[in-house]
């Protein structure tokens, strides 16, 4: 892709609340997706009834944004009903675009609903000029959420050889796993991103509780320990500590974050259509802020703005925890 | 062939070229095994190494009467990585592809869709089928009721289900055997080759829990499906995939031989198979739609 539009910021929203709050904190784009096993972040008291969806993108094209319905799961066999009905509900919503990953759904979308855009999730994990070509010959995929293992030299080399948008993670939790080939969760936890949506499911969350402190447990496993006093984490499996050959510590990855801010400007130079902001678990104050915050720095971008600007505009963002550019910088491997 | 017959998956660690080539040689001349895959899927900078094996290990194997499988890499990212996916897809043989990327090339002449392929459902099997899919090994963490809901709409394919060996879980950007040496992928040094069945990782409270093995993460855990071939055969099941580990694997197919010839009671058979020098204790729990560590159950 060589064309260079306007960078397009796409903003997470869990909840009717935070929706209207990325819409107007102006997200270009908000991603979301029905209450069930057909989106990726299956959480309890979070995602849309099919009303919510409706009155959200209607709320969203009223104020100039667009709506992303992510059914970015993968169809179960025994019971493919729900992937389809959710399909077809986000376009009779009004759905700017079905963001997929399974094959079975992708096929459902472009053989009964052929004008309605289709992007390929970060689950689908294509990462290469073959694997991308695929989607979009196979079912007119038109972009693509890259996987979370591109370094941004390697993003604008694959730009160059397809015909496709893409679409890059900018801000917020990290997966240090392929994306859609992950299975640490049902392994400890009998439930998984692909099959039903969570990861490290809260049901088998135990805090333990002794002299030393506290263990966080995924269903029986130890995850992390913290001492008394100490701030507890979520036991996220790949973000918890454990020993190897004689050595303890974060051995998949650190509780860090994704903040690739600073790299705006790379992506806009790789070809990068569309920075995605991560969190729709988040609650509206959190998104509000952070979508504010790269609004302004994407259209600081836009206008020739230096790094240093940048950095300044996103300088509030890296308080608290601590915080990674991830695979696009080449020595995080 | 027999009814429910034994394939002999691809080695996923980096074992150095001898002892692939004596593997491969003992396996061609011992194992009771129908189909073997070769090759490396889990880390295009091992292949220089094992490259040079594979015709010999090739060639060998089909004198003994072996049906070869080309395998090829899970996460292609590099410019030559893809041109090996391109060249092996242009075999005649079987191919295994663990990666959308192989499908283009591969699509009308026959393949297997390995367990990194996500198929989760009769429409994407079908799909598949469509394309050349001759067998498929869906992913690891699908029961075997989950298998058959699939094979009950696709049956002009071979389902294979992943029954021996380490859980391949997860698989990453970052290479995890670089991480603990305090290296980067780009300049490893190789350090996977020391642990041929991957580098155990236990949590605080030593409970054995994953293994690393480079970009990849398994189960600390043996997954062992052990039973009858009529429960397999029941759910469209046609053949087992056993995954090579430094323990005696032709002891392995012949456990499982044996219980699919219904020689051995499945209960036996586990302890025959537990009495192996197996890199992990016995697990099933996937295959009966339950956490993949939930122990095999005893009755």
């Amino acid at each position: 892709m060589s064309e260079r539009g306007r960078m397009e910021l796409v903003c997470p929203a869990g909840t009717p609340a935070t929706l209207r709050a990325a819409v107007q904190a102006g997200a270009d784009s908000v991603y979301c997706g029905f209450r069930d096993e057909t989106n990726a972040r299956n959480f309890p008291g979070l995602n849309f009834s099919a009303q919510e969806m409706a009155d959200g993108i209607r709320f969203a094209h009223d104020h100039g944004s667009k709506v992303l319905v992510a059914i970015n799961t993968f169809a179960r066999a025994e019971n493919t009903e729900p992937w389809r009905k959710a399909a077809d509900t986000a376009v009779a919503s009004g759905a700017d675009a079905v963001i997929a990953a399974d094959i079975a759904v992708l096929d459902h979308m472009s053989t009964n609903h052929p004008d309605t855009r289709l992007h390929l999730s970060v689950q689908a994990a294509a990462a290469t000029p073959e694997a991308i070509g695929f989607y979009a010959d196979a079912f007119g995929v038109r972009r693509v959420v890259l996987p979370r293992v591109l370094s941004v030299q390697e993003i604008a080399a694959l730009n160059r050889a397809i015909a496709v948008e893409t679409e890059a993670f900018v801000f917020g939790g990290l997966c240090v796993m392929v994306e859609g080939r992950c299975h640490l969760s049902s392994y400890a936890a009998g439930k998984s991103p692909n099959l039903n949506g969570v990861c490290s499911p809260p049901e088998a969350v135990h805090y333990v509780e002794d002299a030393n402190g506290t263990t966080a447990q995924l269903s029986g496993f130890t995850i992390d320990r913290y001492e008394a006093g100490q701030p507890t984490g979520y036991p996220t499996l790949c973000k918890g500590r454990f020993k190897a050959s004689g050595k303890t510590g974060h051995l998949f990855e650190d509780p860090v974050s994704l903040n690739a801010g600073s790299m705006i400007v790379a992506f806009r130079e790789a070809g990068v259509k569309a920075l995605k902001i991560e969190g729709r678990q988040r609650g509206k104050g959190y998104v509000s802020e952070v979508v504010r915050a790269f609004r302004r720095a994407v259209d600081a971008v836009e206008q020739g703005g230096t790094p240093t600007e940048i950095d300044s505009i996103l300088a509030s963002m890296s308080e608290g925890g601590r915080q990674t550019t991830g695979a696009y910088r080449k020595t995080w491997r | 062939m027999p009814p429910v017959a034994l394939t002999l998956g691809p080695v996923f660690f980096h074992w150095p070229a001898e002892r692939l080539r004596d593997f491969y040689f003992r396996i061609a001349d011992e194992a009771p095994v129908e189909r073997v895959h070769v090759g490396e899927v889990v880390c295009g900078k091992r292949m220089p190494f094992s490259d040079p094996v594979w015709p010999e290990v090739i060639e060998r194997l089909e004198q003994a009467g072996k049906e070869v499988v080309l395998s090829t890499l899970a996460t292609p990212m590099t410019v030559r990585e893809r041109r090996s996916i391109a060249d092996l897809c242009g075999d005649d043989r079987l191919v295994e592809i663990n990666d959308l990327t192989a499908l283009p090339v591969r699509s009308g002449q026959p393949f297997v869709a390995g367990p990194f392929i996500n198929v989760y459902n009769g429409a994407t099997a079908q799909f598949l089928v469509r394309r050349g899919a001759r067998t498929i090994c869906p992913p690891v963490e699908l029961s075997l009721a989950h298998i058959a809901a699939i094979a009950q709409t696709c049956s002009d394919v071979e389902f294979e289900v992943f029954a021996f060996g380490r859980l391949p879980l997860a698989l990453s950007g970052r290479c995890y055997h670089a991480r603990l040496h305090g290296l980067h992928k780009d300049s490893c040094q190789f350090t996977c080759e020391q642990d041929p069945d991957g580098l155990l990782v236990d949590t605080l409270d030593d409970q054995s829990f994953l293994a690393i093995n480079g970009v990849q993460t398994m189960s600390a855990q043996v997954h062992a499906v052990m039973q009858p071939a009529s429960e397999f055969l029941s759910r469209g099941i046609r053949r087992l995939r056993l995954s090579p580990h430094t323990s005696d694997m032709v002891q392995v197919a012949r456990i499982y031989r044996s219980v699919l010839d219904g020689d051995e009671e499945p209960e036996r058979a586990r302890t025959l198979l537990s009495n192996l020098d197996l890199p992990g204790t016995l697990v099933d729990g996937y295959a009966r739609g339950r956490a993949g560590a939930e122990a095999v159950a005893t009755p």
